[in-house]
């Protein structure tokens, strides 16, 4: 109202002023979100084991994918060393991680890939076929959609990091999506405990 | 820093052709800009959402009328309770959060300012999506239907063989889009409010509004989805021919239930926290004194958050749960009520004692303390099992929930209108009109709500098209429909004040309300940047620290 509002003059004596980073605490919210959407199609999956009506069963039909597993766990370790290069300014080290990590990745969808095809053709089991197969294909297919568009970003930083766009000033960005793809790795845990271990 | 004066753009005023103007609003990514889009489009809606409520009300005004064919009642509850909890309440707290967090906590803008742009944009969409049902609910024959099987879609009605045609996947795909957008915006929010504070703001130096948005924030990433994924299910089984909801199958209806209300009764609190917020800030500056016990409001906000997450089978006591789920819910229902009498103990001590100002904006938070508080009470009553057996779907729930959501939180969001209008327009509304719109709104809304309880003990069960003569009914739904015309004259009076307002309102100036809050240190409506110094703060009331350099609350922290 009078002078002292339109030239605020505000204390100057804050001497130092941390605050978190945005991306991280972004991408926190959003695997907080994630992880709720992942919980409720997971209750789905326990609630309606051993409901179907027809078959076929999970203990029929589902073999344990460990070599794949395997591959995926270990490409969030690969992703980790890969930070911590370009942390370091280690270009060639990082891309090469990444390029690793890319790899894990995209066999264990193909690992998955395999896994449908073979339900699909040769034990007849589709999303439509009971409710085993509508929970197991959602569940387990949104956990492939979620690798899918982690495959995508890792792609694209891999482009940007062959034209040599990505060095240390990029490092917490990358830091970011290694949050994600570890998320998509913790998930998979789970998905792996449910489905193939308590499952059957 | 004390010369640093915050100059006022006077080129901000200068005319633009409209297309520019459009434009620039078509593709703003400030927050302000988006804030106001967000209030305007839930303003429209809400015109639209309360239509449908009177065609409600004309229909139900006595016994044996046809006012409308059964069909279109049933679209017609459907379609007002969709609108008015996704495209009505949800975008208007996002757009005063969206305008008032960042200027709050000293920010130029929201964390993502482009991921708030998508975020409203797709929750615009997805009301758009809701109401194109209208035309092309059964396909592109021109013969439109909109959904009409419940704002709850209540397993198997949401089935391809209960709803044929498109007007469910309508529904679906508003709810998965805007769902998608609360979650964007929910994450901006908290981002902005962690990592964007000004120097000095602390996390218990926050305005309370802050830090309820904060919480809240929290709550729609826990509680939107859920209700997001039970689309996806909703969707899996209606086009891939999925079980999840097909009792045929081996598939539960009561599974969706419980999705449903896992998001629908944190749902209630993500919108009445933030009208806590409003309440927090408004009642200390008309009091004239500082909120009392600051620390336990917001220890009492999160409690609630909390204890909300683990209530929403209330909604279900009638399907038939055992024992000991029915006093588990009932427990922790009857617990939710313990922080928020907290709250309201803490608005009542923060007027004691003080200089109160009858403001149209206090006129409405007083209004909001006593009917949130008997909507509180019924809401305890329905609480206890036994007694939700008996008035569980009739019109005793229906005036319940809407005297938390009309006497709660719109009375609440009006007051927040009446009190942060003048920044976001530099016009301060009537408060000649302001008392005409409050008293008006307060009689309908008493008529309407208070006297709806009774016909819902006398027996008369919710979502019904229409009831036989000699129940009792007749008068008392005549007096409903009655003050549901008083209230909506009420909102024409505030409508006309918004607009009569922006074109001819006395000037606002920064601080009309001798506020406290860093908002009101900059000019009305602020420019662009908000802040040409980022301030720095010292206190919970930096404002008053600047007016008062002789006592400021810095001192005594």
């Amino acid at each position: 109202m009078s002078a002292l509002t339109t030239t605020p003059s505000f204390p100057n004596t804050v001497a130092e002023w941390h605050l978190p980073s945005r991306g991280k605490v972004a991408m926190a919210g959003l695997i907080i979100a994630e992880s709720a959407i992942f919980t409720i199609f997971v209750v789905a999956y326990l609630f309606y084991l051993g409901k179907s009506i027809t078959g076929p069963t999970p203990a029929e039909v589902l073999e344990t994918p460990i070599f794949y597993t395997i591959c995926l766990l270990s490409s969030s370790l690969t992703i980790h060393l890969a930070a911590k290069a370009l942390e370091r300014d280690y270009r060639r080290l990082f891309l090469l991680l990444w390029l690793l990590t890319i790899a894990l990745g995209g066999l264990f969808l193909f690992g998955t890939a395999m896994e449908w095809h073979r339900l699909i053709y040769e034990r007849g089991l589709t999303i439509s076929t009971n409710l085993f197969g509508t929970t197991y294909y959602s569940l387990v297919g949104l956990h492939a959609f979620h690798v899918t568009a982690g495959l995508i970003m890792l792609s694209l930083v891999a482009i940007f990091g062959f034209a040599g766009r990505v060095g240390v000033d990029q490092s917490v960005r990358i830091e970011v999506l290694s949050m994600y793809w570890h998320f998509v790795d913790a998930v998979w845990v789970v998905v792996f405990t449910v489905v193939y271990v308590l499952g059957r | 820093m004390a010369s640093d004066a915050i100059t006022v753009p006077v080129g901000q005023t200068e005319a633009r052709p409209w297309v520019d103007e459009l434009h620039q609003w078509l593709t703003t990514v400030d927050h302000k800009r988006l804030g106001i889009l967000y209030i305007v489009s839930a303003l429209l809606f809400l015109v639209i959402g309360g239509v449908e409520a009177l065609i409600i009300r004309i229909q139900l005004m006595h016994s044996h009328n046809n006012f409308v064919s059964p069909e279109v009642f049933n679209q017609m509850f459907t379609m007002h309770g969709t609108t008015m909890i996704f495209f009505v309440a949800m975008p208007v707290l996002f757009g005063f959060a969206n305008y008032l967090v960042p200027l709050m906590i000293g920010a130029r803008d929201m964390a993502f300012p482009r991921l708030n742009a998508f975020s409203f944009w797709l929750s615009f969409l997805g009301g758009l999506l809701l109401y194109f049902s209208f035309l092309g609910g059964s396909g592109l024959y021109g013969a439109g239907s909109a959904p009409d099987v419940g704002w709850w879609s209540y397993a198997p009605l949401g089935a391809r063989a209960f709803s044929p045609g498109h007007s469910s996947d309508y529904w679906t795909l508003a709810l998965l889009v805007s769902g998608f957008g609360s979650i964007g915006t929910a994450i901006n929010i908290i981002a902005t409010i962690l990592c964007l504070r000004c120097p000095g703001m602390k996390i218990n130096r926050m305005p309370l509004l802050v830090w309820m948005n904060l919480v809240m924030a929290g709550m729609v990433l826990l509680a939107i989805t859920p209700l997001s994924t039970a689309q996806i299910m909703l969707l899996i089984d209606r086009y891939l021919g999925g079980h999840f909801f097909d009792t045929q199958a081996g598939g539960s209806a009561v599974l969706w239930m419980h999705f449903f209300w896992i998001f629908g009764h944190p749902e209630v609190y993500i919108l009445i926290i933030p009208c806590f917020a409003f309440m927090s800030e408004i009642i200390p500056v008309f009091s004239r004194k500082p909120i009392f016990g600051y620390p336990v409001m917001v220890a009492a906000t999160v409690c609630i958050a909390f204890v909300s997450m683990s209530v929403w089978a209330h909604h279900m006591f009638t399907i038939g749960m055992n024992s000991y789920a029915n006093s588990f819910f009932t427990l922790t229902t009857m617990a939710v009520g313990v922080p928020t009498g907290i709250k309201i103990f803490n608005w009542i001590g923060t007027m004691w004692g003080g200089r109160i100002q009858f403001k149209t904006a206090m006129l409405f938070s007083i209004g909001f303390l006593f009917q949130f508080l008997i909507a509180g009470l019924t809401g305890i009553m329905m609480a206890a099992s036994p007694f939700d057996w008996q008035l569980s779907l009739s019109y005793f729930v229906v005036a319940h929930f809407h005297y938390v959501i009309v006497g709660g939180i719109l009375f609440a969001l009006f007051a927040a209108f009446y009190y942060w209008y003048p920044k976001m327009t530099g016009r301060m509304l009537s408060e000649r009109l302001g008392r005409w719109h409050f008293w008006l709104f307060l009689i309908g809304f008493h008529l309407t709500f208070d006297v709806m309880h009774i016909p819902g003990i006398l027996g008369m069960p919710r979502r019904i098209y229409t009831y036989e003569p000699g129940r009792g009914w007749d008068s008392l739904n005549f007096i409903i429909t009655i003050g549901a015309f008083i209230q909506a004259l009420a909102i024409l009076v505030f409508v006309a004040n918004l607009i009569i307002s922006y074109f001819k309102g006395a000037r606002a100036g920064n601080d009309p309300w001798d506020a406290w809050t860093l908002e009101w240190s900059i000019s009305s409506p602020p420019p662009a940047y908000n802040f040409a110094t980022v301030p720095m703060v010292a206190s919970r009331r930096p404002l008053w620290d600047l007016k008062h350099p002789e006592d400021p609350d810095s001192r005594y922290e």
